[in-house]
């Protein structure tokens, strides 16, 4: 079997300085979310609001987005359907070759990093430019994001100030995050300029109205759409929601769930292309709707990709986004990752040690420790961890099934374990004693000596 | 005076035996008739937390018939108490059986304070204190309020103990980070479940922590297990330990 979390994992952690570093700034982010959550009055009835409205949304979910088209499409917006990356992919080239467009600036968008977007274009002559400056930071060092939210967190900003360094041409050894960031924008502010067309992730789609809606920090999604005349907005077919006053509860509990901010600080609403422009709105499937028809899994569904949930798990701090080896890491990434290939992420669901600290932040109240412990469920139907593993779980299961083999087995091994010599007790085999001693072995169990106990009890009656 | 079945852990019988004879000896003080079924072995989380729910199913019949009779079952452990309670729907054929045992079983602290009406236990305990609130209780049953939940602050055990006299609990950074044991999680990810328990224990000692406690032995037993071998300066005692000794 090919290396799974674990082993990416290990590698990860056994960096411990830069573990803990990795921790501690994801921790920060989760403390800011806990104060901004404190600070809201009835912060779990709009955990619960948000919950509804996107079951509500999800049981209606080809009228909702039908209605969205309808809307969008009176403003004058034009909705393209793709069902899965391929056909994504080549609508957005085809909405841009068509115009004879070379040079694209793109704001954030999960979904386009899932279609595997940014190469498809590139192969085909269109300069692609990630313009949120943890994309820009992760596309110049050619690699994926390592968070959903905060792309770059991985890297050190002396690492930033290197690569800038070397693809920006900044002094070298600069550090200082806010130089750092006044030349990304010098350098952002020439791509802008000379962009023929602007691509944007969605966060909410209204289909009331007809609008989508993009929230970014930095206000290049803001920049990209309104220098370049084409506008092309990707979402997922999860991204409707029904009403325009819905848009109110999910937009007190992203920002706070994913940064700590009481809001982004651009809430950008777009209905109908700018004046003389164009707006292309593609909707996509890629395998929502298999989520969709799966009872336990539609949940998943709900997602308004904050983050929480990996800045809240112990393990993601402490084991980095790449660990996961898929666009979307930490406990949501398990559930959808092992979803669409459970045999190339066989190794996920126990990347997790179902604390339920995800489900506990999660804004719009997924099950994520339930969902995970259902993936290992399908894991272990679908015959993952092998034949040992089978094996085992088999023959405990029938030891500690009868009260007979189950006595005979503890005293057993707590004979052997009593006696073994260190070496033997402490060899390879054993992944627990690598770092942990065993707990010392009592001659007698719990029931032994509670018969005895009570049998002295009578005696002196 | 109540009757209660306790309910121990396969690995509390085999391997913590004091921490059963301490759940019993604080239950009889408190006036509690108890008895242990025999017949009982293991809940099936072991099985059913690695997803292999076929294995854990007979486990888990087997446990509903065993502990049908009773009217309280009590056990030193959330992980377990929450197994039955949370994770039986679906292993056993509905039933009153089952919907019985789901509801007459409890965490050893949950059942003291729920049920029994402790609010406060004659006791003194002189010691610093650092409570791991185990996952489980917390966050299935309830014990506690979460660190991350917006509702009023709340502790099952941390009440009990504070209750002790001359006992401090010491505060911690993070207050309910898991300690990285998990179950099988703790061997099929070695790497991070030794960091997260080392991260733990590093948070009680710079708070000053003599001995950390807590509802679940697995987590204590993973976290003793790094501090012994790195020689930190704390021991570990279920919180059963400490209640039955301070009350003694």
């Amino acid at each position: 079997m090919t290396a799974g979390h674990a082993e990416r994992a290990a590698r990860f952690a056994a960096d411990e300085p830069r573990a803990h570093w990795h921790d501690q700034a994801l921790w920060f982010v989760r403390l800011k979310r806990d104060r901004m959550a404190q600070a809201v009055p009835g912060w779990e009835e709009l955990r619960e609001r948000a919950a509804r409205i996107k079951a509500h949304t999800r049981s209606h979910l080809a009228d909702y987005l039908e209605q969205f088209e309808r809307n969008a499409t009176a403003h004058g917006a034009v909705v393209h359907w793709a069902r899965d990356a391929e056909e994504h992919n080549a609508i957005v080239h085809r909405i841009l070759s068509g115009r004879g467009v070379t040079r694209l600036v793109k704001s954030k968008s999960m979904l386009t990093e899932e279609c595997h977007l940014n190469p498809y274009l590139e192969a085909r002559g269109i300069e692609v430019v990630d313009t949120d400056l943890g994309e820009r930071i992760v596309q110049l060092a050619g690699e994926p994001p390592s968070h959903i939210v905060l792309p770059a967190i991985h890297k050190k900003k002396e690492e930033i100030g290197e690569l800038f360094h070397d693809k920006l041409g900044t002094p070298a050894g600069l550090a200082d995050p806010k130089q750092l960031t006044e030349a990304a924008r010098g350098h952002l502010r020439q791509k802008f300029l000379a962009a023929q067309a602007g691509l944007t992730g969605v966060n909410f789609a209204v289909a009331e109205t007809g609008a989508v809606v993009v929230c970014t920090n930095e206000g290049n999604a803001d920049m990209g759409t309104s220098l370049p005349p084409i506008h092309v907005a990707c979402m997922g077919v999860e991204k409707v929601i029904p009403r325009a006053r819905d848009l109110g509860v999910f937009l007190r509990l992203l920002a706070r769930s994913a940064t700590g901010q009481p809001v982004t600080t651009y809430t950008s609403h777009f209905q109908g292309p700018i004046r003389g422009g164009e707006l292309h709105v593609v909707i996509v499937d890629n395998g929502r709707s298999r989520l969709l028809a799966d009872e336990t899994l539609r949940g998943s569904l709900a997602c308004i990709r904050c983050g929480a949930c990996m800045n809240t798990c112990p393990v993601f701090r402490r084991s980095g986004g790449y660990s996961y080896d898929w666009i979307v890491p930490g406990p949501i990434g398990i559930v959808l990752a092992t979803a669409r290939d459970p045999v190339r992420h066989a190794s996920l669901p126990m990347a997790s040690t179902l604390c339920g600290s995800c489900d506990a932040v999660c804004p719009v109240r997924i099950p994520l420790h339930d969902l995970i412990l259902a993936r290992r469920r399908s894991a272990a139907r679908a015959g993952a961890g092998g034949l040992a593993k089978r094996l085992t779980m088999k023959v405990a299961g029938l030891v500690l099934g009868s009260r007979t083999l189950y006595v005979l087995a503890g005293k057993l091994a707590r004979g052997v374990g009593r006696r073994a010599p260190r070496g033997l007790l402490y060899g390879r085999w054993n992944a627990w004693g690598r770092q942990r001693e065993l707990p010392p072995l009592p001659a007698e169990s719990f029931r032994e000596r509670w018969r005895k106990e009570r049998a002295r009890e009578v005696r002196r009656g | 005076m109540p009757r209660v079945a306790l309910f121990i852990p396969c690995y509390v019988d085999q391997l913590y035996p004091a921490v059963g004879l301490a759940t019993a000896r604080l239950l009889e003080r408190l006036g509690c008739e108890v008895v242990f079924p025999e017949e009982q072995t293991c809940c099936g989380q072991p099985m059913a937390n690695a997803g292999f729910d076929a294995d854990a199913a007979p486990l888990a019949r087997r446990f509903v018939e065993v502990f049908a009779p009773y009217e309280h079952v009590v056990c030193p452990s959330g992980s377990c108490t929450s197994m039955v309670r949370n994770h039986y729907d679906g292993l056993v054929p509905a039933g009153p059986g089952l919907e019985r045992v789901k509801r007459s079983t409890y965490e050893l602290c949950e059942f003291l304070v729920d049920v029994l009406g402790v609010t406060r236990l004659e006791g003194r305990y002189p010691h610093k204190v650092g409570l791991h609130q185990s996952c489980h209780g917390l966050r299935e049953l309830g014990l506690g309020t979460p660190s991350e939940r917006v509702l009023p602050p709340s502790s099952k055990v941390a009440g009990l103990l504070a209750g002790l006299e001359g006992l401090e609990l010491v505060s911690l950074t993070r207050p309910d980070e898991c300690c990285g044991f998990g179950g099988t999680f703790a061997v099929a990810e070695e790497a991070v479940s030794c960091l997260m328990g080392r991260d733990r224990i590093a948070d009680h000692v710079q708070a000053g922590a003599e001995i950390i406690t807590g509802t679940d032995v697995s987590c204590l037993m993973h976290l003793e297990g790094l501090a012994r071998r790195r020689r930190e300066p704390v021991t570990f005692r279920h919180v059963a330990e400490i209640l039955a000794e301070a009350t003694a």
